[in-house]
Parts: structure tokens; sequence; C-alpha cells
């Protein structure tokens, strides 16, 4: 096994972990960084987010209106001192992109633009056309190549996270070119690995958000936050669950049933709004799971359209006309053109909702830090929390630079107070486990379980038990599915490559694993949240429940039970909890 | 009715078993809608688990699945079955080794990225609190369609000059070189000209055109190569022609 030393480990190298990467190299650039990463930079899934990064920027807007959105939109589940810090520092991450060079749109003066976005009441979402997220990590992408202090272990897949005596101190992770387990010896690890969406078989994610960083804290000791909140995003293309960006809504597009008619106003998001005016948060600008919920209904009533794909309705844009978008919503153009051979220009778009983001991740503090000492989490893999129970659009992208960069600082100054001595035999037994269990994989012979067939199980137990509306009959059917899963996977996982390379059957194995642990713990905390808050929606226990649930849901692991499960509190500090109105007639 | 079939052939190699390459033939279905990449993860799923390739986003923007398609560099993602009759070839992308199977090792093209400085070098430093660099859209419009690269490589693969040539910087680096360098933000040209106006950079490229036509994201490297070119003959000529002028 190769030893690494190194200051700080990042595992994860999309837009948190570069951003991390950065913040580390700028302030002490004598700081060693490994950068650790199952893929190259650039191909990590921020790249697939289209419509932008909210801050605050314009005079007529204010911290407290984005503060406020937020909450409400969260549901009253974020904690407020989080979202309070999120949206002051916003501004000045996006500002900071900037001078990195990310290519913004501009208005005509020069200054940077911003886009109408759902749920928020003033325009804040600043944009790059429609491949925000392509640009922000292609830009620290590019940026990150400046600095020595920065060294790259592409295609490298963490294992392991090496905690002794409460604290973190290295990981484990397998170099995908040799197959050889490699050994970081760090003195803070900071996981910024992403989402888990392919838990779930129609998805917006790519093949990568397999949940392997949640995994790696989760089996270390912490706890994984408000798992049960799955965001379906409404506008996905029925065939492939390709995004298309609520920017699509932000510049004008209208959704319509199988009438014509802009069903939205028929769930508290009307009246229904004049075509072509934009009127912001209600009808088609109202939150994702609103707007995600509603379409069941729909379902349900027969107002959807079928298509071959399954049920769906459109997304009329026909509207805005060829030149808008070109310039804004070219991308859009492009994917519903080639994927589906709908040409938004020209005709109506099927679409249906698809699941998108995972609220929820690793428990984390205001500071990044989780409950284990030197460990830090950051971005869609972490639950500070700023979403609540319902994240909205482009909070995410800057919610990777505000807490990627926080994890940075935070893990500088946990090396500036640690006086922890290290026992090294403790962890080199550690990283010896963790390579003997991969050797294990390897000596079993081939059995009858593919990983597959037990992947393909896993995801159809999820989109039948878990999905936009959920109960506790299925919920209990998912929790007895997946304990079943996790044991045939622990007692009948086997590789049909036993070779070292670039061994993609060890990976998917690995990833797996990961998601199926990922899984339990949102179906065990979907179980046990007997209310109906933002993307948790019980058909059994319709409304909310402050008195009882106002908490956070904190999932912890078991080798081979179900999550142990507690709770903590919900940091209030401006807003109480009111009722979420996307009604136009709020005003 | 039955499901219509058609042969995958992909090239495989594996270093630690393998002497050489050799082709291996997969019968899977022909759906009009999938791309490439969906029989790949067929084959992988259903057939044959010892299958290598990488792949993520499935939208064409995150540029893994780049490999030679019937002959041509393509992503696996964005080319559809349909446009075949009776048999995809599937090889690793040309001009790269290949590490396994359909992946190719990406070291080169990852130090020259590196090495042209692909990052804004400020004309002048602005601290944070006083906001954003001014910028028109007619100034971003200048460089935009060069910041669209993917980096998925497929301009490697397509351009002779790199075949012959390997320590050619190539196609991608310098466009993203000539990206900054059109930076109304950026001053930093004269460092990243001491590369990309070096032996190794863009007078290494001979105008075949090739790099542009296999772009999936239409950046076009050639014609960012062409203006490369003709603003550092300009510089060439003001740096002699002015010393000339003052002697």
């Amino acid at each position: 096994m190769e030893t690494i030393q190194t200051d700080i480990a990042i595992i994860g190298a999309g837009g948190a972990g570069l951003r991390a990467a950065i913040a580390v190299a700028e302030a002490d650039p004598s700081l060693k960084i490994a950068l650790v990463s199952k893929v190259y930079p650039m191909r990590s899934h921020t790249c697939a987010a289209e419509g932008g990064a909210a801050g605050a920027i314009k005079a007529e807007d204010s911290l407290e209106h984005h503060f406020n959105d937020t909450v409400g939109g969260g549901d009253w589940l974020s904690d407020q001192d989080a979202v309070e810090y999120f949206v002051k520092e916003a501004p000045r991450e996006l500002v900071q992109l900037e001078h990195w060079g990310c290519p913004w749109n501009r208005e005509p003066d020069g200054s940077v633009a911003v886009r109408p976005f759902g749920g928020m009441d003033i325009k804040r979402t600043w944009f790059a056309a429609d491949k925000s997220g392509f640009h922000i990590l292609h830009t620290l992408y590019q940026t990150s190549l400046q600095y020595p202090s920065i060294k790259f272990y592409d295609e490298f897949f963490a294992t392991d996270l090496l905690v002794d005596d409460g604290h973190c101190r290295g990981l484990t992770a397998i170099e995908m070119r040799s197959g050889r387990m490699h050994h970081f010896q760090a003195r803070a690890v900071i996981v910024a690995g992403g989402g888990a969406g392919r838990m779930f078989p129609f998805n917006t994610n790519g093949s990568i958000k397999t949940g392997d960083g949640m995994a790696l804290a989760y089996r270390a000791g912490v706890p994984l936050k408000d798992m049960e909140f799955v965001q379906y995003h409404p506008t996905g293309l029925p065939n492939t669950g390709i995004l298309l960006t609520e920017g699509c809504r932000g510049e004008g597009g209208i959704l319509v049933n199988a009438n014509g008619r802009r069903y939205l106003q028929d769930y508290g998001l009307g009246p229904e709004t004049p075509v072509g005016k934009l009127v912001l948060k209600t009808m088609e600008l109202g939150p994702r799971d609103r707007l995600s919920q509603a379409f069941f209904h729909e379902q349900q009533k027969g107002n959807t359209v079928k298509t071959p794909w399954g049920d769906c309705v459109y997304l009329d844009m026909r509207h805005l006309g060829e030149k808008l978008i070109d310039e804004r919503l070219p991308f859009v153009r492009e994917l519903a053109t080639s994927y589906l051979g709908v040409d938004p220009v020209k005709e109506m778009v099927p679409v249906r909702p698809v699941v998108h983001y995972m609220m929820g991740g690793i428990h984390t503090d205001i500071r990044a830090a989780t409950p284990i000492g030197g460990l830090f989490a950051a971005g869609e893999c972490a639950c500070v929390s700023i979403n609540g129970a319902n994240r909205l659009g482009s909070n995410s992208l800057t919610e990777i630079l505000v807490f990627g960069k926080r994890a940075a600082l935070s893990a500088i100054e946990h090396l500036q107070s640690a006086t922890h001595t290290v026992n090294d035999a403790a962890l080199t037994a550690q990283a010896q486990a963790a390579q003997d269990r991969i050797r294990t994989l390897f000596l079993r012979p081939v059995g009858k379980e593919s990983i597959s067939g037990m992947r393909r199980e896993m995801m159809d137990t999820m989109e039948l038990n878990a999905g936009i509306y959920r109960t506790g009959e299925g919920l209990a059917d998912a929790s007895t599915k997946l304990a079943e899963l996790r044991r045939r996977y622990a007692e009948g996982v086997s590789l049909h490559d036993k070779t070292n390379v670039y061994n993609t059957d060890l990976l998917q194995a690995l990833e797996l694993g990961s998601m199926l642990d990922c899984a339990e713990a949102l179906v065990a905390s979907a179980l046990a949240r007997k209310e109906s808050r933002g993307a948790h929606q019980r058909l059994d226990f319709t409304e909310r429940d402050d008195a009882n649930y106002l908490k956070h849901s904190l999932a912890y692991y078991h080798p081979s039970e179900p999550p142990r499960l507690d709770y903590s509190a919900v940091s209030i500090t401006k807003s109480q909890p009111g009722v979420r109105n996307y009604s136009g007639n709020k005003k | 009715m039955t499901q219509r079939s058609i042969d995958l052939d992909v090239l495989r190699y594996n270093p630690e078993t393998d002497s050489e390459p050799y082709w291996q033939r997969y019968s899977v279905p022909h759906h009009d809608e999938w791309v490439v990449l969906d029989a790949l993860n067929h084959v992988k799923d259903n057939i044959d688990p010892t299958l290598n390739y990488r792949w993520s986003c499935h939208m064409a923007v995150c540029g893994s699945c780049g490999m030679m398609i019937n002959g041509k560099p393509m992503l696996a993602c964005k080319t559809f079955m349909r446009d075949f009759e009776n048999l995809i070839r599937v090889e690793p992308l040309a001009n790269f080794p290949i590490q396994r199977d359909l992946v190719t090792v990406m070291d080169d093209f990852v130090s020259k990225l590196a090495r042209v400085k692909p990052y804004l070098i400020p004309k002048q430093d602005k601290p944070i609190e006083e906001g954003e660099y001014r910028q028109t859209p007619a100034e971003l419009n200048r460089f935009k369609q060069y910041s669209m690269c993917i980096n998925c490589m497929l301009c490697y693969s397509a351009c002779p000059e790199y075949a012959l040539i390997p320590k050619f910087i190539g196609p991608a680096a310098i466009t993203l070189a000539h990206r900054y360098n059109l930076d109304s933000r950026d001053g930093g040209r004269d460092e990243r000209e001491e590369v990309v106006a070096s032996g190794e950079g863009v007078w290494e490229c001979t105008f075949v055109g090739a790099c542009s036509e296999a772009c999936p994201k239409h950046v076009d490297p050639a014609g960012a190569l062409q203006q490369a070119k003709i603003a550092s003959t300009i510089d060439w000529f003001k740096e002699h022609l002015t010393s000339w002028l003052n002697k």
C-alpha cells in the first residue's frame, strides 16, 4: 500500500471540493492539499447544473429577502443561523467567481445580469446562459491549476475514512489506473462527494452520483441528516430524465396539462398570471416541491398526457421566441431537440418530475464541521442545513461555493488548534482492514447475485415507495426490501472482473454499497417522520406537524441493522414557522 | 414483434492479460432513441460486467464518453443508434494510449491544459468589495464560444498534427488560452504566449480544420487557432518593425 502524507485531504473535486482546495491554497500556500476524486474534476456533476446561482446584489434586493425566501421555501426546516451566513456570503462568492473569469451573462451596462427563479420574490439568480454549473465548474478547475500546493489525485475512489479517538486522520482510496490502495495520512479531511440521486431509476443525475461521500461519513459514525427530503425537479425530459432548467420558467415558460390548462392555479399557486408577463413567486415560479406535487394530482385526475415514456405535462416556451431561447436557453433547445426530437421554439415539450437533489446529507454545523474532529463536509453531500425540507432552485450552486470555502477555513482552524497525538499503528491497521475488505471481494467466487440486478431492485423499491408521495405501508415495504438487499449485498456481492486496471465492476460494486446505505437512511427517516413537510409528503399524515416534527432527523449507521434514529433542534432566529403562500393574491 | 438487434463491436484491451487489443462482438437491442452509450450500458448490465468505459452525465456536458464510433471521434451519449444500419464499431479515442478497453490515458491533455495558464490573469486587480468587473455583452461574446469546451478531447483524436507530433499543445488547450486572451478582464496574454506561440503551439497547426468538425459543442478550435496565429504574427511584426524603426 502506498502512503501519501498531506495536510488536508478533500474527497470530491466538483464545485465544493475545488472551492475548498482553492480556499486552502490561498489562505496558506504552505499547506499540502490532496484533492481526491473518482473522476477528473471537469467530469463532476456540477457541470450539469443549468439555471444559475442565487445571491442578492441588485439595489432592489436585500439579504433579508433572500433569507425569507430560503427559509419559507424550506418549510421552516432550514437552520436560520446557517441561512443568515449563507445569504451574507453569497454575493461575495459570486463576485469572486466573476473575478476568476466566470462568463456570467451581463446587462448592457456591463453589470452582472440576474434572472427570476422559483420561490424567489426578487430576481437574484446569476446565470451563464443555461450552462451555469458547467461554467462554474470549469472556472474553478482552471483557476485551481495555478496553485502548486493542490495535488490532484484524479480517478481515485475513496473507500474508507480513517478515524481514531474521535478524530479523522485520513482515508484510503483505490487508484483506478493501477488498482492499488493508497493510504492518505491527513490532518483534516473535507468530504465533498455530491448527491445520491442514482438510487432512484428516473433522475437528472450523472452515473457518478452514488452517495459515496455520504456513505463514507455515515459508516465512520457521522449521522446523515434529513435524508427523507428528496427534491423532484418538475421538468425532466420523460425518456431520459435530462433536466430542463427552471430557467425555462424563469424566462417565461408555462406548464399546461392535457386540456391546455395552466393547472398550477388549481393547487394554491394561482391566480393565473398573464402569459409573457412574469409574476415572481407564484404559478410557474413557485417552488419545486409544490410543482412536482401538483403533477401527481393532475395524474390522479387523468389530466396528464400519455406518452410512450409515461404520463407528462407540457412545458410551453413557444411564446418566448427563437431569439430569446437561443440567447438564454440554447442548451435546453439542444437537449430537447436531440434527445426527444422536440424543438421548444416550435413545439410544447412533454416533461415530468424527476429526482434531482438530496436536501439531506452529512450532518454538519454552520462551520461545515461534522461531530468527528477534523472531518468536514460541503456541497450536496452535506446537510448544513440551509435547504430544509425543500431547496430553492439556484441556492445549491451558491451553497457549494459558500460552504466549500467555509469547510476549508474550518479545516485550517482545526490544524492550528489540533494537539492530539496520532496513533499511527491504529490507523495503519484500519487502512489494512480497508484493503482486506476489497481483497475479500476479489477472492469471493462469482455467485448468482448480479450488481446490476440488485441495483435495479433497489431503484424499483425507491421509485415505488419513496417518491413524491409516500405512505407508511410503502415505506415499511421499502425498509424490509432494503434490509434484504443489504444482507444479500454483504453476503453475496461478487466480481466478474478480477483484474486491477480500471475495474468498473469493482467500482460499481462499491457504488452500490454506498447507495444501499444512503437509501436505508432515507427510508428509515421518511418512515419515522409522520407529517408532510416540503418535499416529504405522506398520504397518511397530510399536514405539517410543528409540535412533533419541527426537528432534524439524524440517522446513525449500523453495519447489519436499520439505522438508529435521533433528532436535533432546528435553529430559529428571525422567522417563526408560518404558512407557505405562493398564491399571487398574497400581496 | 421481435426486437431488432444490431452488432456492437468493441475494441477490448486489458494490459494485465492481453498482449494487444482485440475485437469483441456483442448483440444489442436496436432502439431508435438509444445512444451508443445506452448500448454499452446494456452490455455492462446484462451481458459482460468486465467491459470498461467512462461516462457520467448522459447529456453531452461532462465530456467523459468520447470514443471512436465507426472510425470517428464522437460522444457516445450523443451518437444515436438510429444513425447506424448494421454494425457499430467502438474504439478508444485515437491518438491516446489505451489504459483499458475504451478508457484512454488523459495525462498528456491535463498537463498541457495547465501549461497554457487557462485562468484569468487580471489586467487590473480589483478588491472583491468593489464588486464585479464591468464587461459588456459584446465583450462577453468575443470569447464566450471558446469557453464552451468540455475537454472531451475529440479534437485531439481528430487532429492529424497531434497524431504526428505529440508535443503539439493541441486544439482544446490553445483554444482555452485564447479564450482568456480575448477576455476584457484579462492581461495575461504575454505569459501564455510563451507556450501558445512556441514551436509546440499554434505554429504546429496546419489548419486542416478536423478539430472544429469533430467538436460536439461547436467551439471551433480551428478558428481560435487561426486567430491566435494572426495575433502572434502581428506581435512579431510590431516587435521587429518597431525595433527597426527605432534604429
